[in-house]
C-alpha cells in the first residue's frame, strides 16, 4: 500500500466533490446538492440577505490579496441603480506553482457557475464573464459544456426558479500572458486589447468591465459561495481563524514526499502541512526554505514553519499566502539559483508599459544570472539590491510591484548564500 | 426550473439512478482524467481499461470519468467499486498496469494490494 | 488569396466582428494557420474596423498567438521554479540535443519549434511540456526523447499520439 488517509485528514470544502463526481454531468453535481444555494437565495432570500450572508461569513479574496468578498460585493451594489454591472470570474491562473483554480474547474465547474450567479443575484447583475487563460483548454471546454447544461435546466438563463431574476454566464479565452491575471488587465483583454493594466482608482467595482461595475473574484472565491448560503455564515466562521475564516486550497510541489493539492482550515501551520498532507520531507532531508504564494511570493525559512497560514498571521511576519502555492525546498537547494530561475518568470512576463518593471528585471536577472556563474562582485550585490527596492515601490502594478520579493525576502534569510557566491 | 421542488425531483432522480447503475453491474471504475491525470497517461489507462474489459468480455462494468482529486504525484488514479463494497483508490496505474488490475479486482474480486491509496 | 484567407473569414464568421472578440478571433485563427500572417492581420481589421497597427499590437502581446511561421509541431517546454526543480533542465538540454536547436527556434525541415513557457498549472507532474495542445508530465530526459519519436513516427502514419504514462 502506498499510503493510507491522505485526503481523510483533509477538511474539504471547495474540493468536496472535486475527483468524486463527472464534470461533464450536472445531474451529479445537484444529486451533491447543487444548485440548492441558488435555489433557496432565489426563493427564500432577498439580494441584501445574500450579500449580509458573505459579508458576515467573514470570506476573504483567494485570488491572493485576502480582500473581503463581502466589502467588494457591496461597492459593486451600491452603484447606482441604472447601471449595468459585471460579475467576473477571474480563471486566469498563471502564478507559478498554482493549479488549485484549474482543479476546481475541471473537477466541479458548477460549483463556479452557481457561486457567480449567486454573486449576481447579490449586487443585481444579470451577466457574467469567465476569463480563463488561453492554455487551460479542458477547463474550458468543461465549463462551456457545464454553462450549456445549467442553460437548459434553466438553471443560468431567464426567469430562474421563477423568481424573474435571470443570470449569463459566458467563458472566454485569453491567450497567454501572465498580467491578464491582474484584474485591471483583464478587462482590457476581456474588452479584445493588449493586456496592459489600468490606473486604479477608479477600480474596478466603479468603472470595470466596459466602463460599468464589476465584480473580479477568484474561482476559489467563487467556489465557496454556495456553501456558505447553504449552511449559513456560523458554519463558515466555525472554520479556520476569526480573522481569516474558512479554508485555503494550498498547491504544494517540491521536496515532500506527496505533492499536490490540499484543502486546510485557514491557520494551520506550514509544518502541520508538510507533516500531515505532505507526508514529510523526501528521502528524510532536512526543510530549508519555502516559497509561499507562487513566484510572486515570499521565501521563508525554517523558523516560520509555525507561523499559522492565514492572511493576516502571514502579513504579520512579513510573508504572504498569495495564491496558497507552497514551494518546499530541502537541505541541497540552491537559493541564487532558485531567485535566478523566479526572476526569469518576471523579466519574461513584464508587459513593457513602465520602465521600473520593464528594465528593473531584466537587470536583475542579469545580475542574478552573474551571481549564478560565479562572477559577481559585492558591487553586483550591493546594486541588485538597490534595484530590487526601487522597482517594488515604483512599478506600475502589482507584478512589477511583487517582482522583487523573491529576492528580497532570500537575501533577507540566506544572504550567506549569496555571498559566497561572489567573486573577490 | 420553475421551484426548488423540481431541484429536489432532479436529485432524487439522479440518486436513483446512481443506485441503480450500481446495482445492474459488478463493477464501476472511475478513471481521473483531469489534465494532470491526462499529462501523466489517463487516457491510455482509459483505453487499455476498455480494451481489456472487451477483450475479457466483461460487459457489466461501468466506466466513468472525474477530476483530479489532488493527489497529483499519484496520477493516473483509478477508482474500483465492486458492486456496494467499498471504493478502492489506486495510485500510478499506467496502462501496463490495467491487465493485472482488471484480473485480480474486477475479475477475481480482490484488491491489489500493493497498489492502493486509501486504507 | 480569397482561398487563403477562407478559414480566417470562417472564424471571423463565427464571432461578432467587433473589438470585444479581437483576442479570441486572432488566437483562432493563429491555431488554425499555425501563425498570422500580414494578410491574416489585414483581413481582421478591415472587418473588424480597427486600423492594422492596432490589430498588429494586440497580436504582439500575447505569447500564444505567432506573427512567424512556427514548425508543424510546437513544443513549449515549462521553466519555472517547480518544473526547474523536478529536473527541468536536464529536460531541456535533451530536447535541443535531440532536435538539434536551441530553445527560440524552428528545425530546419520545419517540423519542429522549440519554445519555452511560463508555468502551465500542472507543476505536480512537473517537469511539464506542451507539444501542440496536448500537455506531457513526469518528463526524464529518455521520456522526453521518446515522445518526439512518437511524433516523429506518428507524423510518418499521421495519427496523433497522446500522453502515456511510465
Ligand atoms: C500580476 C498579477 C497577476 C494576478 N493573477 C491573478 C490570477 O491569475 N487569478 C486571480 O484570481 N487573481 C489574480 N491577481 C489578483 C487580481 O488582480 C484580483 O485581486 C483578484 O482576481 C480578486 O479576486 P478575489 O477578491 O476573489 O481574490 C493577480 C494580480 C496581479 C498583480
Ligand atoms: S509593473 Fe510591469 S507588468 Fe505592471 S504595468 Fe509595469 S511593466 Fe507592466
Ligand atoms: S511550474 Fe511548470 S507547470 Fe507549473
Amino acid at each position: 500500500m502506498i499510503r493510507s488517509n491522505v485526503l481523510s485528514r483533509q477538511k474539504r470544502v471547495v474540493l468536496r466533490r472535486a475527483g468524486s463526481i463527472d464534470p461533464y454531468n450536472i445531474e451529479e453535481y445537484i444529486a451533491e446538492d447543487g444548485y440548492f444555494a441558488l435555489g433557496q437565495a432565489l426563493g427564500e432570500m432577498t439580494p441584501e440577505g445574500v450579500l449580509e450572508a458573505i459579508k458576515d461569513s467573514g470570506l476573504q479574496g483567494r485570488g491572493g490579496a485576502g480582500f473581503p468578498t463581502g466589502l467588494k460585493w457591496s461597492f459593486v451594489a451600491q452603484q447606482s441603480a441604472e447601471k449595468t454591472r459585471y460579475i467576473i470570474c477571474n480563471a486566469d491562473e498563471s502564478e507559478p506553482g498554482t493549479f488549485k483554480d484549474r482543479l476546481i474547474m475541471e473537477g466541479d465547474p458548477h460549483a463556479v457557475l452557481e457561486g457567480m450567479a449567486l454573486a449576481g443575484y447579490a449586487v443585481g447583475a444579470n451577466e457574467g464573464w469567465i476569463y480563463i487563460r488561453g492554455e487551460y483548454e479542458m477547463s474550458r471546454d468543461i465549463l462551456e459544456r457545464a454553462v450549456s447544461q445549467a442553460e437548459e435546466l434553466n438553471l443560468l438563463g431567464d426567469d430562474m426558479f421563477g423568481s424573474g431574476f435571470s443570470f449569463h454566464i459566458h467563458v472566454h479565452a485569453g491567450a497567454g500572458a501572465y498580467v491578464c491575471g491582474e484584474e485591471t488587465a483583464l478587462l482590457e483583454s476581456l474588452e479584445g486589447k493588449r493586456g496592459v493594466p489600468r490606473i486604479r482608482p477608479p477600480y474596478p467595482t466603479v468603472r470595470g468591465f466596459r466602463g460599468q461595475p464589476t465584480v473580479v473574484n477568484n474561482v476559489e472565491t467563487l467556489a465557496n459561495v454556495a456553501p456558505i448560503i447553504l449552511n449559513g455564515s456560523e458554519w463558515f466562521r466555525a472554520i479556520g481563524t476569526a480573522r481569516s475564516p474558512g479554508t485555503k486550497v494550498y498547491s504544494m510541489l517540491g521536496d515532500v514526499n506527496v505533492a499536490g493539492l490540499i484543502e486546510a482550515p485557514m491557520g494551520t501551520t506550514l509544518r502541520e502541512i508538510i507533516e500531515l498532507h505532505g507526508g514529510g520531507m523526501k528521502g528524510g532531508k532536512a526543510f530549508k526554505a519555502a516559497q509561499t504564494g507562487g513566484a510572486s511570493g515570499t521565501i521563508i525559512p525554517a523558523e516560520m514553519l509555525d507561523v499559522p497560514l492565514d492572511f493576516a498571521s502571514m502579513r504579520e511576519s512579513g510573508a504572504g499566502l498569495g495564491s496558497g502555492a507552497l514551494l518546499i525546498c530541502d537541505e541541497d537547494t540552491d537559493m541564487v539559483d532558485l531567485a535566478y530561475v523566479l526572476m526569469r518568470f518576471f523579466e519574461n512576463e513584464s508587459c513593457g508599459k513602465c520602465t521600473p518593471c520593464r528594465v528593473g528585471t531584466a537587470q536583475m536577472l542579469e545580475a542574478l544570472d552573474r551571481l549564478r556563474r560565479g562572477t559577481a562582485r559585492r558591487a553586483d550585490l550591493e546594486r541588485l539590491e538597490e534595484i530590487a527596492k526601487y522597482v517594488g515601490v515604483s512599478s506600475f502594478c502589482g507584478l512589477g510591484q511583487a517582482a522583487p520579493v523573491p529576492i528580497l525576502t532570500a537575501l533577507r534569510y540566506f544572504r550567506e548564500e549569496f555571498e559566497s557566491r561572489l567573486r573577490h | 426550473m420553475k421551484s426548488l421542488e423540481e431541484l429536489r425531483r432532479i436529485k432524487e432522480r439522479a440518486l436513483q439512478r446512481r443506485k441503480l447503475s450500481g446495482k445492474g453491474s459488478r463493477a464501476r471504475v472511475v478513471v481521473a482524467m483531469g489534465t494532470c491525470g491526462i499529462a501523466a497517461g489517463a487516457r491510455d489507462t482509459m483505453t487499455a481499461i476498455l480494451t481489456e474489459l472487451e477483450q475479457r468480455d466483461i460487459a457489466d462494468v461501468v466506466v466513468t470519468q472525474t477530476g483530479c482529486p489532488g493527489l497529483c504525484e499519484y496520477e493516473p488514479i483509478v477508482q474500483v467499486q465492486i458492486g456496494e463494497q467499498e471504493m478502492v483508490t489506486y495510485g500510478n496505474i499506467c496502462a501496463d498496469r490495467v491487465a493485472v488490475l482488471v484480473e485480480e479486482h474486477i475479475a477475481g474480486g480482490e484488491p491489489v494490494e500493493k497498489w492502493q491509496l486509501t486504507g | 488569396m480569397e482561398e487563403v484567407l477562407a478559414a480566417t473569414d470562417r472564424v471571423i464568421d463565427a464571432h461578432k466582428a467587433d473589438r470585444e472578440a479581437l483576442v479570441e478571433i486572432l488566437r483562432e485563427v493563429n491555431d488554425e494557420n499555425g501563425h498570422l500572417t500580414r494578410d491574416d492581420l489585414q483581413r481582421i481589421a478591415e472587418r473588424t474596423n480597427l486600423p492594422l497597427s492596432e490589430v498588429y499590437s494586440v497580436a504582439s502581446f500575447y505569447s500564444l498567438i505567432s506573427l512567424e511561421p512556427l514548425g508543424r509541431h510546437v513544443i513549449r517546454l515549462c521553466q519555472d521554479a517547480p518544473c526547474h526543480v523536478a529536473g527541468g533542465r536536464e529536460v531541456r538540454e535533451a530536447l535541443e540535443h535531440e532536435l538539434g536547436i536551441p530553445f527560440g527556434e524552428t528545425t530546419l525541415d520545419e517540423q519542429w519549434s522549440l519554445l519555452t513557457t511560463s508555468c502551465i498549472g500542472a507543476c505536480a507532474v512537473g517537469p511539464v511540456m506542451m507539444v501542440d495542445n496536448d500537455i506531457f508530465g513526469n518528463l526524464t530526459p529518455e521520456k522526453a526523447r521518446e515522445i518526439i519519436a512518437r511524433y516523429r513516427e506518428a507524423d510518418v502514419q499521421d495519427v496523433t499520439p497522446t500522453p502515456q504514462g511510465g
